[in-house]
């Protein structure tokens, strides 16, 4: 049965399991007063499998990377926080990490998955034949995964914090890593997020020079400002004038920057190709 | 088949007053001593001697009930304590009962401070020093292993364990969740009182980088300092020196606040990425309220402190009838069990082998 899935249908199932693992995180806490860590690491873990197949099914059929649209530049952010989570959340050993985790995934996925005007259509052949163009796309989709997670332990400093001030340390907070490692963390995903874009920029930058009409003024000032942005709180944090908790809202406003910086980036690479036929990658179900 | 004589002989914190339990108890010298003349005692097959502040336990295996009361008159007579006396604390248990009691005892039910978990490491200790003696034998073999489980299980699956209820433990706890590990936090510890030298030795046993002192008498200053193994600094420099800690443990007898917002502000400008703790342990208070206003700075007092503490307690009360509940069932499992083998099968303390092992 499951060979019989197109793509959406994979994306679905994987939804699903982030979803049942933000739904675990909650009964778990609700329940018996502390998040499930290896549960819902396990189905976040399978999610993410089941979101690799239903990606590469996608990339398969268009050639590429899956990147043509709103639904794929939220499916891979989503896809690339996760890949980073995996990793991290071993090191970092926080359950509350993989349950807030689990909420950003299936909240991206769904998302996507529940607007059917965001995956009407695609541009097939997004980067040519050039490898590169592809290349400096999912880097700068995967510094958004980073900005996610980012945007996650933000979070959470600005609970530890407010738990801390509030002296309320019962609950969800008595689950939360401390200050100083979640600080540390933001600091060490934050220069990942930067190092990754600027990379993304410098790739897009070389194939832009040689051809100026590849990229609309609009998308460059976009991407450059989230850039900036990004390289300048980690300026400011480095050189110890953005305080924990300034640093957290700073983290959780570039993540917001980031996905509003989405829609005028995906806009603009519309409006200079010639509109290609809706959905032509796998049927929807 | 009759079932094994396992038994309980003891005191606790329970039954017996402070003043008592000092004359009971046993160091190691005493408990070694004391375990050679009991394999004196002919029926007396498996001894495991539990010592702690809060209570002295004997758990045995004896062929008759006579062999318990001739154990309780050895000890009570090496203790050069009344026989009658001990009669009025005395912890008699048998069979299922006893086990419970050791369940519960390993558990942290049973301890002054309820949950703590200091005590399951002691009971394994007793253990451990029984199978050395090679005093332990088929019954306390599994009947302590069986205990250990029993603990672990009821520690994970209630919160009987969970938070921390006294106030130098719920100060170090804060500490953790500002900082994480220790192992780089630097503890300033601000006068002598008693409160505040728990704290620095729970900041130092929890694997603090280092301990300062500093005390208006300087000379009682070094006194803590060689007392903990820490440096001593002169008081007057407790404000320009801020910057260099992590954690201040106010403790002093001070008419007035000896830490201002001014102070700590400006601390917190030499140290922008590490927050500063501060615990107000003294009455009057040591540090500026206004301190807590400041956004990387954290100021907990006593009633704070003692706030968390309490409702942690509260919280394992809670837990109590649960924990209790699963250790009855896993107690009575494991009595059948016990009985099921039968009479006991190793050999008397008195036959053959050493109370004390030759090493």
């Amino acid at each position: 049965m499951l060979a019989a899935f197109n793509d959406r249908q994979w994306l679905w199932l994987s939804a699903g399991f982030y979803f049942a693992g933000f739904l675990l995180g909650t009964w778990s806490l609700v329940r018996r007063g502390r998040p499930s860590g290896v549960l819902v690491y396990a189905l976040i873990a399978v999610g993410y499998g089941l979101q690799l197949v239903g990606l590469g099914l996608r990339g398969k059929a268009v050639g590429g990377c899956p990147l043509g649209n709103t639904f794929e530049l939220f499916q891979f952010t989503a896809w690339s926080a996760i890949s980073l989570y995996l990793v991290i959340g071993v090191a970092f050993r926080s359950s509350v990490l993989g349950y807030f985790t689990a909420s950003l995934a299936a909240s991206l996925t769904f998302l996507s998955l529940a607007i059917p005007a965001w995956d009407s259509g695609r541009r097939l052949r997004l980067f040519g034949h050039n490898p590169w163009i592809e290349l400096h796309a999912a880097l700068a989709l995967f510094s958004y995964g980073v900005f996610a997670l980012l945007a996650l332990t933000s979070l959470m400093l600005l609970l530890r914090h407010f738990s801390l001030k509030s002296k309320n340390l019962g609950g969800l907070f008595s689950f939360l890593p401390s200050m100083v490692d979640l600080d540390q963390i933001g600091l060490r995903l934050l220069s990942t997020g930067v190092v990754l874009l600027a990379a993304s920029l410098a790739v897009g930058a070389n194939y832009w020079l040689r051809d100026p009409a590849s990229a609309s003024i609009g998308k460059l000032i976009i991407t450059v400002a989230v850039w900036l942005a990004a390289s300048m709180a980690l300026i400011l944090r480095l050189r110890g004038r953005l305080l924990a908790k300034r640093f957290a809202w700073t983290g959780l406003l570039l993540f917001a920057a980031a996905l509003l910086s989405l829609w005028p980036i995906d806009s603009s690479r519309q409006a200079l190709t010639v509109p290609s036929a809706p959905a032509t990658v796998p049927a929807r179900p | 088949m009759s079932s094994p004589g396992f038994f309980l002989l003891g005191t606790t914190h329970q039954r017996a007053p402070l003043a008592v339990r000092e004359k009971l108890a046993l160091d190691d010298e005493a408990s070694a001593g004391l375990q050679t003349e009991l394999a004196t005692i002919a029926g007396l097959r498996e001894l495991t001697i539990l010592n702690t502040c809060n209570r002295i336990e004997f758990y045995g295996v004896a062929d008759t009930p006579d062999i318990i009361a001739r154990l309780e008159a050895v000890y009570c007579a090496r203790q050069c304590f009344s026989a009658e006396e001990f009669a009025s604390f005395r912890l008699s248990l048998a069979g299922r009962d006893a086990i419970q009691h050791l369940f519960e005892v390993a558990t942290g039910l049973d301890s002054q401070m309820l949950g703590e978990t200091e005590i399951f490491g002691q009971v394994k200790a007793a253990y451990a020093t029984a199978q050395t003696r090679q005093s332990t034998g088929p019954v306390l073999n599994r009947v302590f292993q069986k205990t250990f489980q029993a603990a672990k299980y009821v520690r994970t699956q209630t919160a009987i364990t969970v938070g921390q209820v006294s106030i130098a433990n719920v100060a170090v706890d804060l500490a953790h969740n500002i900082f994480g590990d220790l192992k780089a936090t630097r503890i300033l510890l601000l006068g002598a009182g008693d409160i505040g030298e728990k704290t620095a030795k729970a900041f130092q046993s929890r694997g603090a980088a280092s301990l300062t002192v500093a005390s208006r008498s300087f000379e009682r200053a070094m006194e803590l300092a060689t007392a903990f193994g820490a440096s001593a600094m002169p008081f007057d420099q407790r404000e320009v020196r801020l910057a260099e800690f992590d954690v201040v443990v106010g403790s002093t007898a001070a008419p007035e606040t000896v830490v201002s917002v001014e102070a700590v502000a400006s601390a917190l400008r030499k140290r922008p990425a590490r927050p500063l703790f501060f615990i107000d342990l003294a009455l009057p208070r040591d540090i500026e309220a206004g301190v807590a206003d400041l956004e990387n700075a954290f100021l907990y007092n006593l009633d704070d402190l003692a706030k968390i503490a309490e409702s942690h307690r509260v919280a394992r009360l809670a837990e109590v009838e649960r924990a209790r509940a699963m250790l009855t069932e896993k107690s009575a499992a494991l009595w059948q069990q016990v009985s099921a083998q039968g009479a006991p099968q190793a050999p008397p303390l008195a036959a053959g082998k050493p109370a004390v092992s030759p090493a």
